[in-house]
Parts: C-alpha cells; sequence; structure tokens
C-alpha cells in the first residue's frame, strides 16, 4: 500500500527541469564572467587604473548595475529566469540588499530601510567572516602563513 | 583565452549553484552561505589564487571570490600585525563591496518606488 503511494506522488511530482535550468545557470552566469572579466581589461587598457584597483572598480560597477536594475524592475524577472546565474555572483549580493531596502522603504528610515537593508545578505557577511576568521586562524596556528 | 575560461570557471560554479538548488530543499540565502564558506576554505592553500590566475575577472565575479577575499585580507592583516591583525585585515580588501551595496541600495530605495 505505501509502495503504491509512493510511486503514485513520484509520478504526479512536477518533474524540475533540472537540466534545463542548470544550462541556463551555466550560460547566463558564464556571461557574468565574462563581462567581469571584459570590465577589468577595459579599466586597465583604457582608463590606466592599476590591476588590483580594476577588480574593485569592476566590483562595484556590477553592483551599481544591479541595484540601478532592481529598484527599476528588470532583476526580479532576470533572476526568476536565471536562477542561480544571477545569484551566486555578485549581483546576487547586491540584489538582495537593494530588494530588502525598497520592499521595507515605506516603514521608515530607520526601522525600515536601516533595520532591514542587510536581512538577506547579511548572512553572506557573517558567514564569511567567521570562515574567514576559523580558516586564517587554522592556518596561521599550523604556521602555513 | 581567458575570456574562455572566465565563462567556462563562472558557469560551472553557477551551474553547481543551481543543481543544489534543484536536488535539495536549501534557498538561494543557503546556497550563498555555502559557497561563501567554500571561498574562505579555497583560499587558505592559495588554491583561489591559481584559479584566479587561471580564469580571470570570471574568477573574482562569484560570490566565492568574497570570501576568498575575507580570508587574503585576515592573513595579509596577520602577516603585518600579528593576532590583532585578523581582526583588523579581515574587512580590508570586501569593504569596497559591501559599503557599495549599502550605498548604492540606500540611495536607490529613497529615489525609486518598489514595483508592483
Amino acid at each position: 500500500m505505501e509502495d503504491n503511494y509512493q510511486k503514485i506522488v513520484d509520478k504526479h511530482t512536477p518533474k524540475e527541469k533540472i537540466f534545463y535550468n542548470t544550462f541556463i545557470a551555466f550560460i547566463t552566469g558564464g556571461i557574468m564572467g565574462v563581462i567581469g572579466n571584459f570590465l577589468i581589461e577595459f579599466y586597465e587598457s583604457y582608463m590606466s587604473v592599476p590591476a588590483k584597483e580594476a577588480t574593485v572598480c569592476m566590483l562595484i560597477t556590477l553592483i551599481f548595475l544591479s541595484c540601478l536594475l532592481t529598484s527599476l524592475g528588470f532583476f526580479d524577472k532576470w533572476v526568476n529566469f536565471c536562477k542561480c546565474g544571477l545569484i551566486i555572483p555578485i549581483t546576487g549580493f547586491a540584489h538582495a540588499t537593494q530588494s530588502a531596502a525598497l520592499e521595507y522603504r515605506k516603514e521608515g528610515l530607520v526601522t525600515g530601510i536601516g533595520v532591514n537593508m542587510l536581512k538577506l545578505s547579511g548572512a553572506v557577511i557573517i558567514y564569511g567572516i567567521i570562515g574567514s576568521f576559523v580558516f586564517s586562524l587554522i592556518r596561521t596556528l599550523v604556521g602555513l602563513v | 583565452m581567458i575570456y574562455f575560461n572566465s565563462f567556462i570557471f563562472c558557469g560551472l560554479v553557477c551551474a553547481l549553484g543551481q543543481i543544489i538548488l534543484d536536488k535539495t530543499n536549501l534557498t538561494p540565502g543557503h546556497i550563498t552561505v555555502i559557497f561563501v564558506v567554500i571561498g574562505t576554505f579555497l583560499d587558505v592553500f592559495n588554491i583561489y589564487d591559481k584559479i584566479v590566475l587561471w580564469a580571470g575577472g570570471g574568477a573574482l565575479v562569484p560570490i566565492t571570490s568574497f570570501g576568498h577575499m575575507l580570508t587574503h585580507g585576515a592573513i595579509q592583516g596577520y602577516n603585518e600585525g600579528g593576532i590583532l591583525g585578523l581582526f583588523n585585515g579581515t574587512l580590508n580588501l570586501t569593504s569596497a563591496g559591501i559599503s557599495a551595496a549599502i550605498i548604492f541600495s540606500f540611495f536607490f530605495s529613497l529615489v525609486f518606488e518598489p514595483k508592483d
């Protein structure tokens, strides 16, 4: 009885188009990487920015673009389509910050934006810092510096 | 060639995230946290530096590079100022990204109305 039930459930669960989603994420993620590389070379060769600062300029440009496009309303549709292709790059971090800020805008400057802005992206910062502290402490204790 | 490498690397990272997202019940928040922690770990043995040399900008765009830069800053701080440097230097390299996200989203949320 239970086996039959499980079979019927499996049959009727909507098959997520895993292959299709993965392919879309691969293509869009790859395009994001190419854009990042292009921006670095653009800043290095045309604006004559030093190599290390070109990386920072590239990150700020991408964050600016994704914040702007999120507040104009395009980015949500793109994230629904590309999913991880836009969530994993730094654009996902900016998108989370921007959409939380827009959503809680009406609750006031401090209690709305101030409290809730880092609601989604705070996890990335917190666990990034914890992880880097633990791993670099281990590395210094082991003496790998 | 470096454009091809960055396409492959960034695409593979995103595809891996998509597979994890589809196969498990984790939310996108979990996925980004997992990838940041992977990035912090990969910098311990300087693996990520080699990936950056190989893939160029493609390795700097995914959120793993955020974790990589956190560990990189912490270790750089340790080399300059001992244990105190671990606290001092952690956010050194990523502060630009965090500040940019906060500054732009604050001003845009003042200017624009939320859609739908």
